[in-house]
């Protein structure tokens, strides 16, 4: 056997149905094998593939496909590729979802874009939330029916949205009307991700006085945008988080196109001064934002989703008589009972 | 040509796997989410892990020692007596940790088992045991405000079933326990003290064991061949089932090293020699394998079948495709009605019921009125007629009071005339006494 660490035991013992109850401890003389639970755990998880919805509202000319694409490094929405840009602005928000399935290092993704255009775009921008609010429910709705299923499946498809990125106009002043509404309206079920779009408009010390201008609206309205404070777990976790939140929003470029730039080949925005690097700390925050949406905070927005949002709308449905749905054969239901 | 032709096959496969419309887009650069298992892994660390173990068996096996000796350490608890009642069981929950994984080990054991003249319960306590564990966490899933993801699953993951080295076949209470157990637990079948039986004896045990097993329908956990990295071992595995162990704390020195051993007269048996005795496979196909996979086991197939059967015997269905979204929902409004309409008539029949006692009692009370006022009615009637009896006596009495001094006026009128005939004192005298006479008869008239 191989030379193991020293384990530790502590004798809890909590009597479940019985009557024997003691503590104690002891040092343990070998290796047991508990720990390769990771290993059978990493292994589950990747056969089994991750789910990942995300959700882009803002309205149009933000660059929201192009931010998308450039996260993922894949063509995941189409708008980029060839979309005629003739085609009529929608009269209402509508809902567009589509899933691509995108595999790295053994573990595969389902990655599901879900686009809202029209968002923002009339001149009468009333409740343009609600489809948006009405479909993230909906979302919701699904699970919960299948949840609650008699005979479930082995692994219900997870189609609720575990992120949301709003995309703020770099307008240098300040957030719009119709940023704090939906804003205020969405942050408590859904996991919103501000952040300030085609930043390249923007000096970095605008950067900086809008970003502290936002940050301080947002805070005065209430609203309380991924990372939540509440839900961190400790210290580690919070001081973390802290961080994050002290340098949202993100202020990004998105790009798809490829320079050459002191011999390397990079992803960026030419313009007759200069390139904009995409991934450049310096020029803007694309890599801290992809950093943390995907490299470190992946999971933690698809448990936030889990544990809490759905959570809070399982325990509002389920107090609600009667439901949202007109009962429609009754008699037949009480005939079965 | 022929890359484009694997392009596109792997191209079709890949959507074909995925189903759902889902289309496989190649990658530019890398993206960063193969941290993702990662990411799940630390979580999970930092939530820790539960693992339930059930100990199944007949007192005397080496349940306890051979806890022990799994995970290395000393259980603390009395060794328990042979003369139970019932079965009872009694679980212990101890907190390990192992570099930076924390395990809460749940370890369940049978106290009493297999004690009693007559068995036929025994099994009884056990299944109620594991289903308690499950309603348990079908309660907790079933709330509204619910904390599953800090729960304290406690749940039995693997049952360590415990086989008497007879050497000659299954107990037919072994049969019937494991037969009850395999749709419940994940059962795992181990033949215990195995240093009774020489080898050539227990693969004929062994055999006759798994066709007995398989001649009665039991369903043993078999450990799982899907995934390529462990199908191989697992597969190896499943044909040594069940796991002719021995267990030990003590340790003796062999060699130059202290091992884990059994010290007899004759030799020395030791636990993780894999000529000895299966001890290493059971703990690598318990622990470093498959604990995973037990744990998934439990809650996908076992705890779903409880579920549905339970969530059926309570009255829900499954709505139709075009019915109404929420079964539980609606069944529960149509049960708390129905409950309601029951509550409403009990309370119309007991209201019912009150007033007709109450017309009782006014009835029964006019009645006694009645006949208190007639018994009024008599007594007065009795009254009066003696007061007229007694005033009629007064008559009579007066009547003669009266004649009686009509006859004393006339004879002292008489004796007057003679007096005056005669002397006067005397008449005096007589006057006097006559007088008394006449008092003392008044008096004794009137106290007549």
């Amino acid at each position: 056997m191989a030379n193991t660490p020293r384990s530790r035991v502590n004798l809890l013992s909590k009597a479940i149905s019985g009557t024997h109850s003691s503590t104690g401890g002891s040092t343990l003389l070998g290796y047991i094998g508990i720990d390769t639970i990771i290993e059978q755990m990493r292994k589950k998880t990747m056969k089994t593939g991750f789910d990942f919805n995300i959700m882009v509202v803002g309205h149009s000319g933000l660059g929201k496909s192009t931010l998308v694409n450039t996260l993922f490094k894949s063509q995941v929405s189409r708008r980029s590729a060839g979309w005629a840009r003739d085609e009529k602005i929608p009269k209402t928000v509508e809902i567009k979802s589509v899933s691509h399935v995108i595999e790295e290092g053994g573990v595969k993704m389902k990655l599901t874009l879900v686009d809202t255009p029209g968002f923002g775009d009339q001149i009468n921008n009333d409740n343009c939330w609600e489809p948006i609010s009405k479909f993230i429910n909906e979302q919701y709705e699904k699970f919960l029916k299948e949840e609650v299923n008699i005979t479930r499946k082995k692994r219900i498809p997870d189609t609720r949205v575990h992120c949301c990125l709003y995309f703020i106009s770099p307008t240098g002043h300040s957030l719009r009307q119709l940023d704090i509404e939906f804003m205020k309206r969405l942050s408590h079920s859904v996991n919103i991700i501000p952040i300030i779009a085609k930043a390249d408009t923007m000096t970095t010390e605008e950067r900086q006085e809008f970003k502290q201008r936002v940050r301080k609206e947002l805070e005065m309205s209430g609203i309380e945008f991924y990372p939540q404070k509440e839900f961190d777990d400790d210290m580690e976790d919070k001081s973390d988080n802290d961080k994050i939140r002290e340098a949202m929003p993100f202020a990004v470029v998105g790009s798809d196109k490829e320079y050459q730039v002191n011999g390397k080949r990079v992803l960026g925005r030419k313009t007759a001064w200069g390139v904009v690097e995409v991934e450049n700390p310096n020029h803007c925050e694309f890599a801290q934002l992809r950093d943390f949406l995907i490299r470190s905070h992946l999971q933690d927005l698809k448990e936030v989703t889990h544990n809490i949002h759905y959570e809070t709308y399982r325990a509002k449905r389920l107090n609600e008589n009667g439901g949202l749905h007109p009962i429609s054969s009754s008699d037949t239901q009480e005939s079965n009972l | 040509m022929n890359s484009v032709i694997y392009h596109i096959c792997t191209w079709w496969l890949v959507t074909v796997s995925t189903g759902e419309g889902a289309r496989a887009v190649p990658l530019a650069g890398h993206v960063g989410f193969d941290s993702m298992p990662d990411q799940l892994v630390n979580k999970s660390v930092n939530h820790g892990f539960c693992f339930n173990i059930l100990c199944v068996g007949e007192t005397g096996l080496g349940k306890s020692t051979l806890m022990d000796t799994l995970f290395n350490t000393k259980f603390e608890g009395e060794p328990t007596q042979h003369n139970q009642p019932g079965v009872t069981l009694k679980s212990n929950t101890y907190e390990l940790q192992e570099s930076n994984v924390r395990l809460k080990l749940t370890v369940v054991n049978t106290v009493g088992f297999g004690d009693q003249i007559n068995k036929e319960d025994s099994y009884k306590s056990i299944v109620e045991f594991i289903d308690a564990q499950f309603e348990a966490y079908l309660q907790e899933e079933l709330k509204i405000k619910r904390t599953l993801h800090s729960y304290h699953d406690t749940r039995i993951h693997a049952c360590l079933y415990f086989i008497a080295p007879t050497g000659h076949s299954l107990k037919s209470l072994d049969l019937v326990t494991m037969k009850k157990l395999d749709s419940k637990v994940n059962i795992i079948p181990i033949i215990a003290k195995s240093d009774a039986i020489s080898k050539s004896e227990l693969a004929k045990f062994k055999i006759k064991i798994t066709s007995e097993l398989v001649s009665n329908g039991v369903q043993i956990y078999q450990f799982p061949t899907d995934d390529e990295s462990v199908a191989e071992i697992n597969s190896t595995m499943n044909s040594h089932l069940p796991f002719a162990v021995v267990g030990s704390t003590e340790e003796v020195k062999i060699g130059n090293k202290m091992v884990k051993a059994r010290q007899y007269p004759w030799g020395t048996v030791q636990v993780e020699n894999e000529n000895h005795c299966d001890f290493v496979k059971l703990r690598e196909m318990l622990i470093r394998v498959n604990m995973e996979d037990l744990r998934e086991q439990t809650h996908t197939r076992h705890y779903e079948l409880y579920r549905r059967c339970k969530l059926e015997e309570m009255g829900f269905k499954d709505t139709d495709p075009d019915s109404k979204p929420f079964s539980l929902q609606e069944t529960y409004e149509a049960k708390r009605n129905e409950f309601m309409g029951e509550l409403q008539k009990k309370e119309e029949e007991m209201r019912q019921m009150f007033v007709q006692r109450v017309k009782e009692k006014e009835a029964e009370l006019k009645e006694a009125e009645k006949e208190l006022h007639e018994k009024f009615d008599r007594l007065k009637k009795l009254h009066q007629d003696e007061k007229k009896k007694l005033e009629e006596k007064k008559k009579t009495l007066d009547d003669e009071l009266n004649m009686f001094k009509q006859k004393k006026t006339a004879a002292e009128l008489l004796q007057n005339q003679a007096q005056q005939a005669g002397g006067s004192t005397t008449l005096k005298r007589d006057k006097e006494r006559k007088k008394n006479k006449e008092h003392m008869c008044t008096w004794i008239l009137l106290l007549l």
